[in-house]
């Protein structure tokens, strides 16, 4: 009985090394293995046994068993491994084809420009001020040292809408509400971004309407060496920590010392280029102390307090920063040029 | 504001400064110089000659062949093709192997058969701007003085060897709109000294008593402070000397006549406008008043001039003569017949002055002067200067004595000033020696005053500084901005944060640029057609006015706008026009509204979003089809961004007619409030009329106003437990009504559901012939679950059987089965 088993053995093993499918598998597993298969049919046998030949016989027959069984499990897993290999080849799709589009807007570069400037600012501890952009004469004029008849209205030609009424020219008019708003209690730090407007022909720098982001420092003791330290950290925030500033005098009627601030060309690195028309510096930027009457139509006492002030235009900025030609651009709204600004 | 350089070096030594250094030195020092222009656009070789004969071309009618001494010891013969050229005259020579203007070398040449050894140049040619130049030598070849010597570099007769330095003055100095205030600004910078005019020891005695000439009076004090004549009798009127015409030049003026020359010469030296009337054309005394009601004058360019009663002029004792610090009139004007002249030197107040030239559109030398005030103590200093240097020019004799008034002198600014100040204001830490250096190269006086500290009397030719903060500008601008230190703030630190209305509007541009959507950034003024669409947002409809601008610049920009939308039409239209017919574009900004007429307080400004859809919101693609953006895209919209201000059920969508919106596709928006519901805005289609207006296919917008949102935006976050017990979903559909809206079948069955429905949705609506006209299906679906056990059929089933009987009772419908 013995060898008859080992002989099952060696002929199913035989048979078992040739088969091609996974159905002829089937069938030797059933012809071998299956109730009324030959291992069975041998082993019906057992009951002639001796009960010392039993568990010999027995042990024979389960390492045949085995001995097939796992021969079977070797050939279906690589059947199985090829129906699967047979199958994912049959799915393969283009990948080179483009992908199904995801809707894409975008943010203005207006705003990109401005919300970054607005975080920098943010993380050095100032606030966000906003005001009319409709507003008096008072808070636009003369609250900001420019009395009517003041020859640098000539500077900022403006859209009235009555006497008193107009819109405004800058965004210092919110500089002076932020002041009134304070009440006195320092240290006040704030940007005040917006619209503003002046009577301008639209050409390729300029534009009737336009944005200005200006800040405002009130507190004991601030110092023009404030307004340079402020100015540089943000400069290098903004463009990177090589970039050097240069104050030259200027004139402001609100703010006394006034200067205008150049930057290290962003373009050249101060080498010298097209853009910075050789001089290596950009113009970005102008600021001063808050001139004593400034102060004081903010409710303020210039013998106790002191403050800084500065401005910049939004347009410029993005202007230099994304290398923009045309400052129309900005307001035609053509999404060829939206679409541009669609980056992190 | 031109300056020469070889001008300013009468004044001030500049040697070892080069012009570019120069202006480097005042840019630096506040005084911005916009460009250096050398005089010389590139002549060389080119000298004075004299046309010794003149015979035409034997072939060319239009040419001449001259007989030229040049100095060079023989003669040349130049074909010259001027028509102006004549023996006897003395002209620019570009010798054989000059260069002109322009890269033209001078070479020898045959013209037409005859040689020519140079060329006689014209004013053109040798890089002078001709405007500049006498109608007379703007034509043909410029005509020297007689003169001039022969061989003279003509570079260095006309001043070319000299660089302009163009100042681009900001206005608080205008003290340096003249040379000796840029002299005095040089000697700050440099600490070189001054060498000024002397006019009062150039003056010749005369017997003659100007007050015999002429008397002068001040009528009206709020127009001038200070008038002052002098007279130059026996005048000879003719062209100024070369050396007075390429001053001029050099600064931008025209030269004219000696006299006219000089009174220009010393404006520009001194920065005080000065006036010559003919003496003879001036009948009585001289007086400084407003013009009368209805009075004219034809100013010096020929216009007749209505002058108004806040127009100060000067007159005579019959009529206006001059408007006065602005433009003189033609009548009194110095013509080459004039013998005596009165010479004026005034001081006019600048704010009639500036509203006289600007009503008329007449802007001078002398009324920019005006405009930003003159030194104070300079009026006659001036009027000197310019009568000696007419007699010079023009022969003549000054009569002794000055016709004057003088009512206001102005007391000069003093200051007292502390180093402690200067340097706590500048972050500084300048010595007292340093700081007084600076008063002492300024020429300010100053008088210690205690310890560390000055009193400063401030000269009248600076009248921007009236405060210790302007002394402190000079010291930061003398000693250098760059000298400043950069330090950071000290002090308490400050938080940085937005307000929630900046968080939401930042939230509502990320939200909305992320759905797809580009933001625009378009005007805010209008058309007042523009202005007048979509009156419910505009406000119209409910009594806002329009409001315009007083004097806009034309009329597509000429009132505020009130809406949004307009605008995104027309960036849609924009668009569409570059073949672009598709576009999802968003704006938040603010419009305004006011139901004043005239406006007596600021208008209201209400921040807005708007948005607007048109085209397709799929483009066709290899594995999608084109879908063109509808209704639903656009509530799609509203709705996300509701629910992220957590206000998705706080607003309810109710069809409305807003004007310039579909009537039949459009809903108000409804915020529920405290007081009740409030319209906050609309989303709809456009209405067809107005897509065709703007040339754009179907349009769907929204425009919402942002405070209420402000104030209701909830951006708290709780938790709540997830459910641990099945859900039990169950779907009825019901035929009703087609007006029916869906919004109210989905409230009716929230409400009739039982507390344990979770949710409702809409999963289909139909419509279709098999329900009869005007019928329409809408399928619901029912989600219920308990949060401590799952609920059995029984109870579902009761839940629903409340719903469809809701359902039939409210609304007619039909349970489909």
């Amino acid at each position: 009985m013995k060898d008859r088993l080992e002989a099952l053995r060696v002929e199913a093993l035989a048979q078992l090394q040739e088969v091609a499918d996974a159905g002829r598998l089937n069938d030797l597993r059933v012809h071998y293995l299956g109730k009324k298969g030959q291992l069975t049919e041998i082993l019906r046998g057992m009951g002639g046994l001796s009960a010392e030949e039993r568990p010999v016989i027995g042990q024979v027959a389960n390492d045949v068993r085995a001995a097939i069984e796992a021969v079977l499990a070797d050939k279906q897993a690589a059947f199985d491994r090829a129906e699967t290999a047979r199958r994912l080849a049959a799915e393969t799709i283009d990948v080179t084809l483009p992908g199904r589009s995801v809707a894409a807007g975008s943010v203005h570069p207006l705003t990109k420009v401005t919300q970054e400037i607005e975080d920098i600012f943010l993380g050095m501890g100032y606030t966000i001020a906003e005001g009319p952009e409709v507003e008096t004469d008072y808070f636009n004029f003369e609250a900001l040292n420019l009395p009517k008849d003041h020859p640098a209205r000539d500077m900022q030609d403006s859209f009235y809408i009555t006497d008193e009424i107009l819109l405004r020219t800058h965004t210092s008019p919110v500089q002076i509400r932020a002041m009134k708003n304070a009440d006195g209690a320092t240290p006040l730090k704030v940007i005040c971004p917006g619209r503003v407007y002046r009577r301008d022909d639209d050409d390729a720098t300029h534009s009737f309407m336009f944005h200005q982001i200006e800040g405002l420092v009130v507190g004991p003791d601030i110092r023009m060496s404030d307004l340079k330290g402020t100015l540089l950290q943000f400069v290098q925030a903004m463009y990177g920590p090589q970039v050097q500033i240069r104050l030259r005098p200027s004139f402001f009627p609100f703010t006394e010392p006034s200067a205008e601030v150049d930057v290290t060309c962003t373009q050249c690195g101060g080498q010298g280029c097209r853009m910075c028309k050789h001089s290596g510096w950009i113009e970005i930027l102008g600021c001063g102390m808050v001139h004593p009457k400034v102060l004081e139509h903010g409710g303020f006492d210039p013998e106790k307090v002191s403050g800084f002030a500065f401005g910049m235009g939004v347009e410029r900025i993005a202007l230099l920063k994304y290398d923009i030609d045309d400052i129309r651009h900005f307001y035609n709204n053509d999404l060829r040029f939206l679409g541009q600004f669609a980056r992190m | 504001m031109n300056v020469s350089y070889q001008w300013l070096s009468e004044y001030i030594d500049l040697g070892g400064i080069e012009p570019q250094e120069l202006a480097e030195l005042l840019t630096r020092g506040g005084i911005e110089i916009d460009g250096v222009v050398s005089r010389n656009a590139g002549v060389t070789n080119t000298v004075v000659g004299y046309v010794l004969e003149k015979e035409k071309h034997p072939d060319a009618d239009k040419l001449n062949v001259c007989k030229i001494d040049a100095g060079t010891g023989e003669t040349l013969q130049i074909v010259c093709g001027a028509p102006n050229v004549a023996a006897g005259q003395k002209v620019p020579v570009a010798l054989v192997g000059a260069k002109l203007p322009g890269d033209l070398q001078i070479k020898r040449a045959k013209l037409r058969g005859v040689e020519s050894q140079g060329m006689i140049c014209s004013a053109r040619e040798l890089g002078i701007n001709d405007k500049l130049l006498p109608k007379e030598l703007q034509e043909g070849i410029l005509v020297l003085p007689a003169d001039t010597a022969v061989g003279t570099d003509i570079a260095d007769l006309l001043g070319l060897n000299d660089s302009v330095l163009e100042l681009d003055l900001t206005p608080n100095r205008s003290d340096c709109l003249s040379l000796l205030g840029v002299a005095y600004e040089t000697a700050a910078l440099t600490g070189r000294p001054l060498a000024l005019p002397e006019p009062d020891k150039a003056l010749l005695p005369s017997a003659d008593k100007t007050a015999d000439a002429i008397a002068v009076a001040i009528e009206s004090a709020e127009a001038c402070s200070h008038y002052a004549m002098r007279v130059v009798k026996g005048v000879k009127i003719g062209p100024s000397p070369l050396w007075l015409q390429n001053r001029l030049i050099a600064a931008g003026i025209r030269p004219i006549s000696n006299v006219v020359d000089v009174t220009n010469f010393v404006m520009l030296e001194y920065g005080q406008p000065l006036h010559a009337f003919d003496a003879a054309k001036v009948k009585g005394a001289v007086r400084v008043r407003f013009a009368r009601e209805g009075e004219t004058l034809v100013t010096l360019d020929g216009q007749a001039r209505k002058l108004e009663p806040h127009m100060p002029v000067i007159a005579d004792d019959e009529r206006a003569i001059a408007l006065a610090g602005v433009m003189g009139g033609l009548d009194t004007e110095v013509t080459p017949d004039t013998v005596d002249i009165l010479l004026e030197s005034a001081r006019f107040a600048g704010a009639p002055v500036r509203k006289t030239s600007r009503q008329l559109g007449l802007r001078s030398e002398a009324s920019a002067r005006f405009e930003k005030g003159v030194d104070p103590e300079r009026v006659r200093g001036a009027l000197d200067r310019a009568a000696s240097l007419i007699a010079q020019t023009a022969g003549g004799r000054v009569t002794d004595g000055v016709a004057e008034v003088r009512l206001a002198s102005p007391e000069p600014a003093v200051i007292e000033l502390s180093l402690d100040r200067i340097n706590r204001m500048l972050g500084t830490s300048l010595s007292a020696l340093e700081a007084k250096t600076i008063w002492s190269r300024l020429q300010f006086a100053a008088e210690p005053a205690g310890e560390g500290a000055w009193r400063i009397t401030v000269p009248s030719r600076r009248g921007d500084i009236t405060r210790g903060v302007d002394l402190i500008e000079e010291v930061a601008r003398l000693n250098g901005y760059d000298r400043i230190p950069t330090t950071r703030i000290e002090g308490p630190t400050t938080t940085g944060a937005l307000t929630k209305p900046q968080a939401i509007r930042r939230e509502l541009r990320k939200l909305l640029s992320e759905a797809g959507l580009s933001e625009a950034v378009t005007y805010s003024v209008t058309s007042s057609g523009r202005a007048a669409l979509f009156p419910e947002l505009s406000g119209a409809a409910e009594g806002m006015r329009p409001i315009g601008l007083a004097m806009p610049m034309s009329e597509e920009r000429s009132a505020l706008r009130a809406t949004l939308l307009p605008n995104l039409l027309e960036a849609a239209a924009y668009n569409k026009s570059r073949r672009n017919a598709s576009a999802a574009v968003f704006e938040i900004a603010s419009v305004y509204h006011s139901a004043e007429e005239k406006l007596t307080t600021l208008p209201a400004e209400h921040p807005r979003l708007a948005f607007l859809l048109t085209g397709n919101r799929i483009g066709a693609g290899w594995n999608q089809t084109a879908t063109a953006y509808d209704f639903y895209d656009a509530k799609g919209i509203v709705e996300k961004l509701l629910a992220r201000l957590g206000l998705a059920g706080a607003v309810r969508f109710e069809q409305a007619q807003p004007g310039d919106f579909h009537p039949g596709r459009t809903a108000a928006l409804k915020l529920a409030t405290a007081s009740g519901e409030e319209i906050i805005g609309y989303v709809g289609q456009l209405h067809p009329e107005l897509q065709r207006e703007f040339d754009l296919g179907d349009a769907y917008a929204a425009e919402i106003e942002l405070k209420p949102l402000y104030e209701a935006a909830d951006s708290r976050i709780v938790y709540s437990t997830l459910p641990r017990f099945p859900s039990a979903e169950r779907d009825l559909a019901v035929v009703v009504d087609g007006s029916v809206p869906g919004a109210s079948l989905v409230e009716a069955a929230r409400q009739a559901a039982g507390e344990w429905l979770e949710s409702v949705r809409v999963f289909d609506v139909y419509a279709g012939e098999r329900l009869g006209a005007g019928k329409k299906s809408v399928a619901l679906s029912l989600v219920y679950r308990h949060p401590d056990r799952t609920l059995n059929d029984e109870e579902i089933a009761e839940a629903q059987q409340s719903v469809v009987a809701r359902l039939e009772q409210s609304f007619s419908a039909e349970l489909r089965k």
